[in-house]
């Protein structure tokens, strides 16, 4: 290999770093009027009237709208493949506001402070309703959050509104009771998980224009570009030809940007207007008006026999999705799907539960997409069971965790939204991962804890993980490879870059298999009109799905240019030798270089222009495994956590760039610790979002992250381009277990709710002292 | 009304609004390494050099910076260049929308300290935000890149 599996620079980072405009708003028409949108003070509402007379007389407000401006006719903002998972149960604007931060109205004005104050002006009139609050209680509620009529599912997902279930979903296989019966140790838990923010550093931002052929052009910081093109098509009615959708480059996104935002209203202003338009979310915004991972009860109980065989699962789950039912099957899903499996040899397991609207700020997609939540659950469970079987947790996974060559039911069972596709682990190399991180951490000199003369405890504790690699027969990628004169190509990808990379790993991809430097493949993405179709980037798909279409385009190109050199050589294509920038005849002196091949084609004789497309979809998701381990100081009196190390061995097959893998797993290990440990979205009694600035809502900073040990190991997954699997979330996954398990490994007790701080560390100790002096 | 203030070396005059802040002023003017990632002065992806010295320009009055001399990343091309490369190398880099500021904070800091101690690294870093790397790749390069150049 010359080009994949290196630590090759990204193509566009020092261009990036010197500030050229590269993120949308960068990109956005100086004279672009300004989008700003009314939120609802309240947590349900019904919107009596808008009287928008006096911010219509201010000089420089060029329109407001409300949901009399638009057609009624619900859909989804979830940015899914169609038809979608995600019950269709939003209107541009309603007259009814389900979350403080919802859309009551938008205005239209020349500049910010134009429309700053033409928001104060309109005069709201709300019929002030209950809201559903805690999720505990929303269903069957007597306050029904979504009692439209329009609204549907659009096929069989368990919808039922009248009682604010967003969704329901249940599974089992294997006898449950003779499962349990057969056990000799059982036990149950209840784990709870918060909203987490996304807390990407670039706000959710769009601006359009009308160009010369009369079409909107849009620029978004969307993870899914063609996405957006379909739904805006649908929701607001306009022709899709019409519609022209450019990511440029996105400043985060980490599920948030899957789903569409600012979008609608900013295209709508300048289809109606014809004039430029933007619009920018301020960080409340983002925070208060965009999306959270949805918090979940999740209610388990583990059987084993005194061996310690995993006889049984019995999951129950209950999860938030807010005020609209955006992803709210399939993130509960995947709490279950991209878990359940690395128990693989119980006899029996059930998965069930619902989701549920509440009038809190909508769940969405993030990056773990359910399994981080469900990997919580489990990977606590797991020690809990082991402590009470009195067997060591790590003797007890490797007797029980799936290994290569093997399957578990549930990857037939379990899609997203639909049925799965059952797969073998061709590639599973967490044998290897489960030994490599016991000896980086160094866990048999530390497990379960050292006392250290500070008075702090030192203590290690771990869990196991997988994620997939894009959705099986759903998610398509393709890209676009031409050759140009000169001889160096274009590769064209749906593919959306939203910093992981993937526009350098794509690239390498192309330059690895047409056998050239990287420079000499310039990579573009993604514009709806230029590039060939992708669903975008989540699920982990990238590196597996758009890799592949990548390779595949580029295989082809390959066939192309022989055919070339073999026409203009005068012999037969098995002769050809493809060397990259020089084309060679076996057992012949005769050549020709590229430059001269592409120039002569180009110019002189049987002119033409080779391009070659191919696409791709996965008819499998092969999961990327990781062991996660985190050591920790603990200050047994405030219980205070200092974060030591935490140690990642990743299965993620080859990795393309090992540099920009280690970057997802390392990224994805430091927000899954700020979910551990102190990320959590609050809001008031009356539903008001009081976390919604980055004082009160705090991510890891540089200070709290000393030393992060990331290592892959060796595997190589003949599905996958070059011998990879996906990386993008699997690093998120391990660290709310392994923490929990740390601390109960320090000082004896067992923090099931998310996250764990040391007020709840501490409350813990009280109150087992209170118990062991009763 | 009218300020004037050298911008990565040149002296220019501005015409700017009583309550404009430094940050929408260069944005106006096509500097563009500037974003905007808050509302609260919390983020860091706004800093620039104010006489040298990072300061979030989100939280400056343009009105306030008669006289000083202003840095960005347009005006510190050759050092970036030479930051980039450490950077790039551990791939420290993902979405890249911190990154104008990082570097600054970075090349302020390396005029600033005399060969900081990895934990006085990181405590110079600690108002730049980045949600995507997780910190540890970007210290490494800082690291590298001080070692070295300074
Ligand atoms: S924009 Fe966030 S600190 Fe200035
Ligand atoms: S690289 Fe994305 S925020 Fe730092």
């Amino acid at each position: 290999m010359k080009t994949v599996n290196k630590a090759i620079p990204s193509v566009d980072g020092l261009g990036i770093m010197l500030g050229r405009p590269a993120f949308t708003d960068d990109l956005a028409d100086v004279s672009s009027l300004i989008v700003k949108v009314l939120r609802s003070p309240h947590a349900f509402a019904r919107i009596k009237s808008i009287n928008k007379e006096k911010a219509l007389n201010l000089s420089g407000v060029e329109m407001v709208l409300t949901h009399q401006d638009f057609p009624r006719k619900p859909f989804t903002r979830a940015g899914q493949g169609y038809p979608e998972p995600s019950p269709h149960d939003k209107f541009v604007l309603d007259e009814y506001v389900r979350y403080v931060g919802d859309e009551v109205a938008a205005v239209v004005a020349k500049d910010e402070e134009t429309a700053e104050a033409a928001l104060a002006l309109l005069d709201v009139e709300y019929d002030i309703l209950e809201p559903v609050l805690n999720y505990q209680e929303a269903m069957d509620h007597k306050a029904v959050v979504h009692p439209e009529p329009e609204i549907h599912e659009m096929f069989p997902i368990g919808f039922e509104p009248k009682r604010n279930i967003a969704a329901a979903y249940g599974m089992d296989f294997g006898n449950l009771d003779d499962a349990f019966s057969e056990s000799d140790v059982i036990i149950e838990e209840t784990f709870t998980t918060q909203a987490q923010a996304h807390v990407m550093m670039e706000p959710h931002t769009v601006n359009a224009r009308l160009d010369v052929q009369n079409r909107l052009i849009i620029y978004s910081s969307t993870q899914t570009p063609f996405h957006v093109r379909r739904i805006l098509s649908q929701a607001l009615a306009i022709p899709m030809h019409k519609i022209r959708v450019i990511k440029p480059r996105v400043g985060g996104g980490f599920g948030g940007k899957q789903a569409i935002h600012g979008e609608l209203l900013v295209a709508w202003v300048t289809y109606k207007t014809g004039k430029p338009a933007k619009m920018v979310y301020t960080r409340k915004e983002v925070f208060e008006s965009s999306y959270t991972r949805h918090p979940m009860t999740l209610k388990i109980k583990l059987g084993a026999t005194k061996s310690g065989k995993l006889k049984a699962i019995d999951w129950y789950v209950l999860s938030n999705t807010g005020a609209y039912g955006e992803h709210a099957l399939t993130v509960f899903m995947v709490a279950g799907s991209k878990v359940l499996p690395l128990y693989n040899k119980v006899d029996a397991a059930r998965f069930h539960g619902h989701v549920v609207y509440t009038n809190h700020t909508p769940a969405g997609a993030y990056r773990g997409y359910g399994a981080i939540q469900g990997n919580f659950a489990l990977e606590s469970a797991v020690d809990i069971l082991c402590e009470k079987l009195q067997i060591d947790p790590i003797v007890f996974r490797r007797k029980n965790m799936i290994l290569e060559g093997e399957t578990s039911p549930v990857f037939e069972i379990m899609g997203e939204g639909t049925e799965g596709t059952a797969m073998n682990m061709e590639t599973c190399k967490l044998d290897y991962c489960l030994d490599k991180g016991l000896e980086l951490i160094d866990w048999k000199n530390k497990y379960p804890r050292v006392p250290l003369e500070n008075g702090k405890i030192k203590s290690v504790g771990m869990a196991l993980a997988m994620q997939g690699s894009g959705i099986p027969y759903i998610d398509m990628g393709a890209a676009t490879i031409k050759l140009n004169d000169d001889g160096f190509y274009n590769l064209t990808v749906g593919a959306t870059d939203i910093g992981q990379g993937s526009d350098t790993i794509l690239a390498q991809i192309a330059a690895e298999t047409l056998d050239v430097p990287i420079e000499k493949v310039v990579v573009y993405s993604s514009d709806t009109d230029l590039t060939p179709f992708d669903v975008g980037a989540y699920a982990s798909s990238t590196t597996f799905v758009s890799g592949n279409a990548v390779y595949k385009a580029a295989r082809h190109m390959r066939e192309m240019i022989v055919k070339e050199a073999a026409e203009i050589l005068d012999v037969d294509t098995s002769e050809i030798v493809f060397g990259g920038d020089v084309i060679l005849v076996k057992n012949s002196e005769a050549t020709i270089s590229m430059r001269d091949l592409s120039n002569r084609i180009t110019y002189n004789e049987d002119q033409k222009q080779l391009t070659a497309t191919s696409s791709y979809y996965g008819t499998k998701s092969p999961p990327p495994f990781m062991a996660g381990f985190i050591e920790i100081d603990i200050d047994p009196e405030t219980g205070e956590i200092d974060i030591v190390d935490y140690v990642s061995v990743v299965d993620c097959g080859v990795p393309i760039n090992i540099k920009l893998a280690q970057g997802q797993v390392e990224g994805g290990i430091v927000q899954g610790l700020g979910m551990a440990h102190f990320e959590v979205v609050k809001s008031s009694s009356k539903g008001q979002l009081i976390t919604n600035d980055l004082l009160k809502y705090k991510i890891p900073t540089s200070a709290d992250i000393p030393k992060l040990t990331t290592a892959f190991a060796k595997s190589y997954e003949d599905s996958g381009p070059y011998g990879a699997k996906s990386v993008g979330e699997i690093g998120i996954d391990t660290p709310p277990a392994a923490l929990a398990n740390a601390v109960y490994n320090a000082l004896g007790v067992r923090i099931t709710d998310l996250p764990i701080t040391s007020e709840k560390i501490i409350l813990a100790l009280q109150n087992k002292k209170n118990k062991e002096s009763h | 009304m009218k300020v004037k203030f050298v911008l990565n070396g040149v002296e220019r005059d501005f015409e700017v609004k009583a309550g404009e802040y430094l940050l929408d002023t260069l944005r106006k003017h096509n500097i563009l390494s500037v974003k905007k990632g808050c509302d609260a002065s919390s983020c860091g992806v706004c800093t620039v050099l104010k006489n040298g010295k990072p300061v979030l320009s989100c939280s400056i009055l343009t009105a306030r910076c008669e006289g000083l001399s202003i840095t960005t990343v347009e005006g510190e091309k050759a050092e970036v260049e030479k930051f980039y490369s450490y950077f790039g190398a551990e791939g420290a880099d993902q979405c890249g929308f911190c990154n104008p500021a990082t570097a600054l904070t970075v090349i302020a800091m390396k005029r600033e300290l005399k060969n900081p101690s990895e934990s006085a690294i990181r405590q110079y870093m600690v108002g730049n935000l980045c949600r995507c790397s997780g910190y540890v790749a970007q210290n490494k390069a800082i690291l590298n890149y001080l070692e070295d150049q300074s």
